[in-house]
């Protein structure tokens, strides 16, 4: 037992968690608006696909990775809106909008990608965001260095949490999210346009989506591959839920996946487990769908999840 | 001055009409990523259709991998039909890949093996779709996101297999070992990939129609996706009804699994669907969920894909445009079914 508690103890593992569980927490945090203002986006996995490949494009030709989070933000959120406008403007089926945004994004991603860096036996990679220690903060022990000697957009992460929060339960927008989520009849009569409220939520998770694509490419993966993203957007899908639609549960979810994951990770390198490193990567999958059956889901997800709102049918 | 109206009808034209206009919007569109990579869009259509559909040989190919499209295509239609919202047929069909792939290693008699294996992918497939129909039914769990989440669990399930216990020992690479010779489905023309499944899937999709349309399991499904209170107060038991279609569509879907395993690899490998089950909503949406409707869906789509690479050989322009096209196609799908429920009015300039 005394192993596996310095296996996990070791700074190294804890930094790992917190790399694998930031794209986790940009892209739930992105799925969580979306469906607290009501508006599943089934679209993440193929936005975070086209995100990734953007802001890696661009910050490969700029050579500005600043640049290339910027490309890869605004490609999110330009993904969001287009969701928005079948979803919401339209008011068409969300899962099929959904699956038909991540059809059409990843495509797109792999079409350009192909087009703009041809077929290569090793994929061109960049030099990717380095790590920033924090003065002070970073010396302290074992946490300092796994948890303030981090890329930017990691700390980005870390403040995006508490901002998240904030925004959804303490700001009149947030208000307005969460009205037009639950009770978008009640939320007309209250004078919030709930076509725009949806809109806005939903190309402002397609950023958070985007900035989770950044991530992969230019901090900790420094490259484009077709497998980037490899599921991630599902997980995303996967721990709103387990997070129960809030921002702090929703990153805790994230960080207990990464946790899960970067575990798997470690006993895959050692040769240590007899257990399929599969059997963790199913973990997250699995605990939902068990948690969406016990906790009565009508109470905690938002009512008016999956249905499009149109004024003049009452 | 133009004014959208609701209908309250839809003329039967449009079921052919939306999905030809919505095909030739995606090609429209997708004609950009052609020019942006410097071909000619005649050009790299034309070769795109010949390589597809312009002799023989390359309308068998183009029917091999239409049929498991086919499948898919038919488990969602029958699914949504009902409003139980599978986007689970990748997961399902996965599963019946794998079930067939073990019964099909079991030496035995051929035709033997071919039935046992059809019938533990179906079997395999159902169970899988059974879960997400089970837990709205009993728990009210949203079926989009569990069938979803399923897809992942089956994936890593078929990984762990592939990389564990099937995992090839003498080459090391992560393929189960093969099926029986004799399992292997009879191929139909000589010198062609053309199997037995695929002439099942051509089958399957009347039968459906058949079961759909005429019979009384076919009218529970269409009520409780139309009306379910109607079909409540008209004796039908909804959930029961759910439950079937959820049988029925997961089975559908793990038959595609069967045919790429007895008819076209032999074998399971972890790129065995490349989102075949995907691919299946986008065939159920272009063919308005009628499973008629799904044989020229899913050989439009098999064309595009099959076309797409000689498209690529010929012009240097990136297979991936035929992943494109699909989610385009889709999109534009979804937004031409909104005439089915507008028309558009053309009023006097004081309205």
């Amino acid at each position: 037992m005394s192993a596996v508690f310095e296996q996990i103890f070791q700074v190294g593992f804890l930094a790992a968690i917190i790399r694998i569980a930031t794209p986790l927490a940009f892209a739930t945090l992105g799925e969580m608006f979306s469906e607290r203002a009501g508006v599943l986006n089934l679209g993440i996995e193929g936005i975070m696909l086209l995100s990734a490949m953007a802001g890696f494009t661009a910050a490969s030709l700029s050579g500005s990775l600043w640049l290339g989070v910027l490309v890869a933000v605004l490609v999110g959120a330009l993904m969001g809106a287009l969701h928005a406008l079948f979803t919401v403007a339209l008011g068409l089926s969300q899962h099929v909008c959904g699956i038909g945004v991540t059809l059409f994004s990843s495509g797109l991603a792999y079409f350009l990608y192909r087009l703009i860096f041809g077929q290569q036996s090793v994929p061109p990679s960049i030099d990717g965001f380095k790590p920033v220690p924090i003065p002070i903060l970073s010396d302290i022990p074992i946490l300092g260095p796994a948890v303030f000697n981090q890329f930017t957009l990691v700390y980005l992460a870390i403040v995006a949490i508490p901002l998240a929060a904030f925004v959804l339960y303490r700001t009149p927008w947030g208000l307005s999210v969460r009205m037009v989520g639950e009770n978008p009849r009640a939320a007309d009569s209250a004078g919030v346009s709930v076509i725009a409220t949806r809109f806005q939520a939903v190309i402002l998770g397609g950023a958070l989506m985007g900035l989770a694509g950044a991530f992969l490419t230019m901090a900790q993966f420094n490259a484009f591959t077709f497998g980037v993203v490899s599921g991630r957007g599902w997980v995303a899908i996967a721990l709103v839920v387990f997070g129960r639609w809030d921002p702090w549960r929703s990153a805790g979810a994230a960080l207990l996946f990464a946790f899960v994951d970067a575990l798997q990770l470690r006993m895959q390198a050692s040769g240590l487990g007899h257990i399929p490193y599969e059997a963790f990567l199913m973990l997250p999958f699995i605990f939902t769908i068990i948690a969406m059956a016990f906790m009565s889901r009508n109470a905690v997800a938002p009512s008016a999840l999956l249905k499009p709102f149109r004024r003049e049918e009452r | 001055m133009f004014r959208l109206e609701a209908r309250t009808s839809t003329p039967a034209w449009f079921n052919l009409a939306l999905p030809l206009l919505a095909i030739a919007v995606a090609l429209v569109l997708c004609s950009g990523l052609i020019a942006v990579a410097g071909a000619g869009v005649i050009e790299a259509y034309g070769v795109m259709l010949s390589a597809s559909l312009g002799d023989s040989y390359a309308i068998t190919e183009t029917l091999v991998r239409a049929a498991p499209m086919i499948f898919t295509g038919l488990a969602v239609a029958i699914a949504f039909r009902a409003k139980f919202w599978n986007i689970g047929a990748e997961g399902q069909l996965l599963a019946g890949a794998v079930a067939s792939c073990a019964v099909g290693a079991i030496p035995m008699p051929g035709y033997l093996a071919m039935l046992l294996m059809a019938l533990a992918g179906a079997a395999a497939g159902a169970v899988v779709a059974l879960v997400p129909a089970t837990l709205r039914v009993k728990f009210k769990v949203d079926d989009v996101v569990s069938s979803l989440l399923l897809n992942s669990v089956i994936y890593y399930a078929l990984m762990a297999l592939i990389e564990g216990p099937w995992k090839d020992t003498f080459s090391g690479y992560p393929l189960s070992p093969p099926i029986e010779d004799s399992a292997n489905f009879p191929v139909l023309i000589e010198g062609t990939r053309l199997h037995l499944g695929v002439v099942v899937a051509l089958i399957a999709a009347p039968l459906c129609w058949f079961l759909i349309a005429r019979t009384t399991l076919g009218f529970r499904i269409r009520v409780t996706g139309e009306n379910p209170e109607a079909a409540r107060y008209g004796g039908i038991n909804v959930q029961r009804v759910l439950l079937s279609t959820a049988l029925l569509s997961g089975a559908l879907a793990g038959l595609a699994g069967v045919g790429e395993v007895g008819g076209v690899h032999f074998q399971v490998m972890s790129d065995i669907s490349p989102g075949y089950g995907y691919s299946g909503i986008v065939v159920a949406m272009l063919a308005r969920l009628n499973p008629l409707g799904v044989v020229p869906a899913a050989i439009f789509l098999a064309a595009v894909m099959t076309g797409a690479e000689a498209m690529s050989r010929a012009t240097g322009v990136p297979a991936f445009l035929s992943d494109v096209i699909q989610g385009t196609a889709l999109l534009a799908m979804l937004v031409a079914l909104l005439f089915t429920a507008y028309r558009i009015r053309r009023v006097g300039a004081s309205a």
